[in-house]
């Protein structure tokens, strides 16, 4: 079962590596991970995803709290949070047609066209993990180039923040 | 006060009250030492190598409950104590380890004696630190030694460049810790408590399982207590050995792979299970699929990641032990299972501990006299293999601190260092250092340390010409194909001793090793006693792998 885990740490140097080393030496996997700055000075906010069950999930989020730079560590369940990936999908493209069938796509995703040129076109989109991998699969069929994906990132929903 | 980085490290183990030190100087630590020359309110004792200075730091936090400090120096130095780091922290043993390394400048271009400390000893350390601005210097030391000792203690390394250690700062020592946002998690919950009460209350046959965290936590005299008022047995693991007396009619003394046979069976038997500062580590449980399955679970800990972690728990308490421990005294009623008791008493009576009492000077025999003679008032430091099982098993624990072993990591090496540590940090207290002639070479250079500080240590090695634990196991697994475990060369450890200025005699009968012992006993300095017991004696009884473990081998053998 998939578990998005957002951890909260101090921006001192090697602290990727540190939670990075963790997930490495007790065998936790990484679906994905995602870092940059919080709302706060001075703390980055990680998200990754991973793999396991409840025990897993639950030795992950004790684990990762021992870290001495890490501030919080919080489980974000799907349904209460709202999760977000961006991807730029650089596609192949023949002949006008296609390029008017791709951004017709595009379009219908709601995604972006940021670079275009008569041999290739690059999307962008956002959207939950499902919908990236959907896209991927219909674009499949014209020829992808390379794809660059940013890993989950999550917000809980309504008022309330991680760190209080 | 303008002080530069080398005097801010010495000011602050001065302010931490550090006794000793261990380390070897080298490049990169120069300027640290040379402070030290100079304003040291602190012993340095050199060793010989650096992962000696670690283990002596890490048997010094062990016999006094104290931060055991250490120095190396950057690069190979620093490379050196990761061994004893990784020895530190399975067993949350508090040290704060010191490292040279090259000037900020050259970090990262592989300079000479440059190697990224902090990133090697990452997995090993509670936390590491590599000081890159001299104005940190004094919080970083504050918080490396808070982390070392609270929560759950460890090994903390802190690196530093060489221009850090000689630039001048504002020198100021923060009694508040820098890092505030730490939790040490000894939040007690009561509604937990009382529901362990109300389970040992319904218990029919309930058993103790006591580890380190008794030791760690200082709670051995509310174990005490607690079993007066409750008569529940104890076992202890490895660890936690002397946590409980072992001469007490309810203690099953060391469970696991080569526990006693009644305390295997008894925590087999048992239907409820008060695992208090333990890790259920696999030398005790077997595969954890058939570790007590019926039984209800306890779980003391103050390490929240413990709990559940290899055995599904059904009360967990998160905290300190001596704390938690003295509440659930008063939550719990005087409680006698006669039933129990009778069975205990019977297992204990059936099944002890045996081994072929004749002539010949077996290392059980040697425990026992060591035990006998030393009226339980020693510090065994044992090294890693049969002997330290034997002196497990053998010599019976009434205080804590007076067993010193090698536990998670099980390090071939740590015993004559680890001593070293123990009997600086107890003058007044006889420290035995119980070693195997595999092991003992492996650090043997420490003698050099040991003699020529005139440490009264005593070195009982038993000596049997293999590397016995796994020339055992060959000859019960591997169908007595040994394997290079033979350690023909090994030098005559009495000699070899003499040859540094120490006292050394080889024994191979009963009556020369009890006059080696008295006389020993009877001289307060250094004495190696080089054992040469029966080549092929065995560790029992013992679980075999991957059976439960009260299915065990040499039980009334």
């Amino acid at each position: 079962m998939k578990h998005t885990v957002v951890i909260l740490v101090k921006d001192n140097p090697g602290v990727l590596a540190r939670v990075a080393s963790l997930f490495n030496r007790r065998r936790f996997n990484i679906d994905s991970i995602a870092a940059g700055h919080s709302e706060t000075k001075g703390i980055t906010r990680i998200t990754i995803v991973t793999e396991g069950d409840d025990s897993v999930l639950e030795q992950i989020v004790k684990q990762v709290n021992k870290l001495v730079d890490v501030v919080r560590v919080k489980d974000l369940p799907g349904d209460t949070s709202v999760e977000r990936e961006l991807a730029l999908i650089k596609v192949n493209t023949e002949s006008a047609e296609q390029r008017t069938e791709i951004m017709q796509l595009v379009e219908a995703f709601r995604g972006h066209i940021v670079d275009i040129t008569r041999q290739a076109l690059t999307i962008e989109i956002t959207g939950t993990q499902e919908k990236i991998n959907a896209k991927m699969k219909l674009m499949e069929g014209f020829g992808i180039i390379e794809i660059a994906r940013t890993g989950i990132i999550s917000l809980s929903r309504g008022a309330q923040k991680i760190l209080s | 006060m303008k002080l530069i980085g080398t005097e801010i490290v010495v000011e602050c183990l001065n302010r931490e009250k550090v006794e000793v030190v261990f380390g070897i100087p080298g490049g990169a630590i120069m300027p640290l030492y040379d402070a030290i020359y100079q304003k040291a309110s602190f012993t340095h004792i050199l060793t010989k190598h650096e992962q000696g200075a670690m283990h002596a730091a890490d048997g010094y936090a062990r016999a006094t409950g104290k931060v055991g400090v250490c120095i190396a120096t950057s690069g190979p130095g620093a490379t050196n104590l990761v061994t004893g780091l990784a020895n530190a922290y399975l067993d949350s043993i508090p040290v704060v380890a010191f490292t040279g390394q090259v000037a900020s400048p050259l970090i990262g271009t592989d300079a000479f004696q440059e190697v990224d400390i902090t990133g090697i000893t990452m997995p090993v350390t509670k936390n590491n630190y590599l000081v890159m601005n001299v104005n940190d210097l004094a919080a970083t030391i504050k918080e490396a030694f808070s982390l070392a000792k609270n929560g759950r203690p460890g090994p903390v390394l802190i690196d530093l460049p060489k221009d850090i250690q000689q630039a001048q700062t504002e020198f100021y020592y923060s009694e508040k810790d820098k890092n505030s946002s730490y939790s040490f998690s000894s939040k007690r919950n009561l509604n937990q408590i009382k529901k362990a009460a109300n389970a040992i209350q319904k218990a029919k046959r309930p058993v103790i399982y006591a580890g380190g965290g008794i030791i760690t936590s200082g709670a051995s005299q509310e174990l005490w207590d607690f079993v007066q008022k409750t008569n529940i047995p104890v076992t202890t693991t490895l660890m936690g050995l002397g946590g409980f007396p072992e001469n007490h009619p309810l203690s099953l003394e060391m469970l696991g792979m080569h526990g006693t046979y009644y305390a295997n069976t008894a925590i087999n038997e048992a239907d409820l299970i008060i695992a208090l500062g333990v890790r259920f580590d696999d030398r005790v449980t077997g595969t954890t699929g058939n570790f007590c399955s019926d039984a209800t679970f306890i779980h003391v800990d103050i390490d929240p990641a413990e709990i559940s972690k290899n055995v599904k728990v059904d009360i967990p308490i998160v905290g300190n032990l001596k704390t938690i421990l003295a509440k659930l005294i008063q939550f719990v009623e005087p409680k006698q299972e006669q039933e129990w008791m009778d069975r205990i008493a019977h297992l204990k009576e059936k099944y002890p501990l045996q081994y072929v009492e004749d002539d010949l000077l077996r290392p059980q025999f040697i425990l026992k006299q060591l035990y006998e003679s030393t009226e339980g008032e020693g510090i065994i430091v044992t090294d890693v293999g049969q002997h330290q099982m034997w002196a497990a098993q053998y010599y019976k624990y009434i205080h804590p601190r007076s067993f010193i072993t090698s536990g998670g990591l099980g390090t071939m090496g740590f015993g004559l260092p680890a001593a070293l540590g123990a009997q600086i940090g107890c003058l007044e207290k006889r420290v035995f250092c119980i070693a195997g002639d595999g092991g003992f070479q492996m650090n043997i250079q420490e003698l050099a340390t040991v003699i020529g500080n005139k440490i009264p240590v005593v070195v009982l090695i038993m000596n049997n010409g293999y590397l016995g634990m796994v020339r055992q196991w060959q000859e019960l697994f591997f169908e007595g194909r040994y394997s290079s475990t033979n350690l023909e060369g090994s030098p005559d450890f009495a000699q070899v001793v003499q040859a540094y200025g120490g006292k050394g005699v080889r024994v191979f009968n009963k009556n020369d090793f009890t006059r080696a012992l008295n006389e020993a006993l009877e001289e307060k300095r250094f004495c190696l006693i080089d054992c040469m017991i029966p080549p092929e004696e065995n560790v029992f009884p013992m679980v075999v792998p991957g059976e439960p473990i009260n299915k065990m081998i040499g039980v009334n053998c």
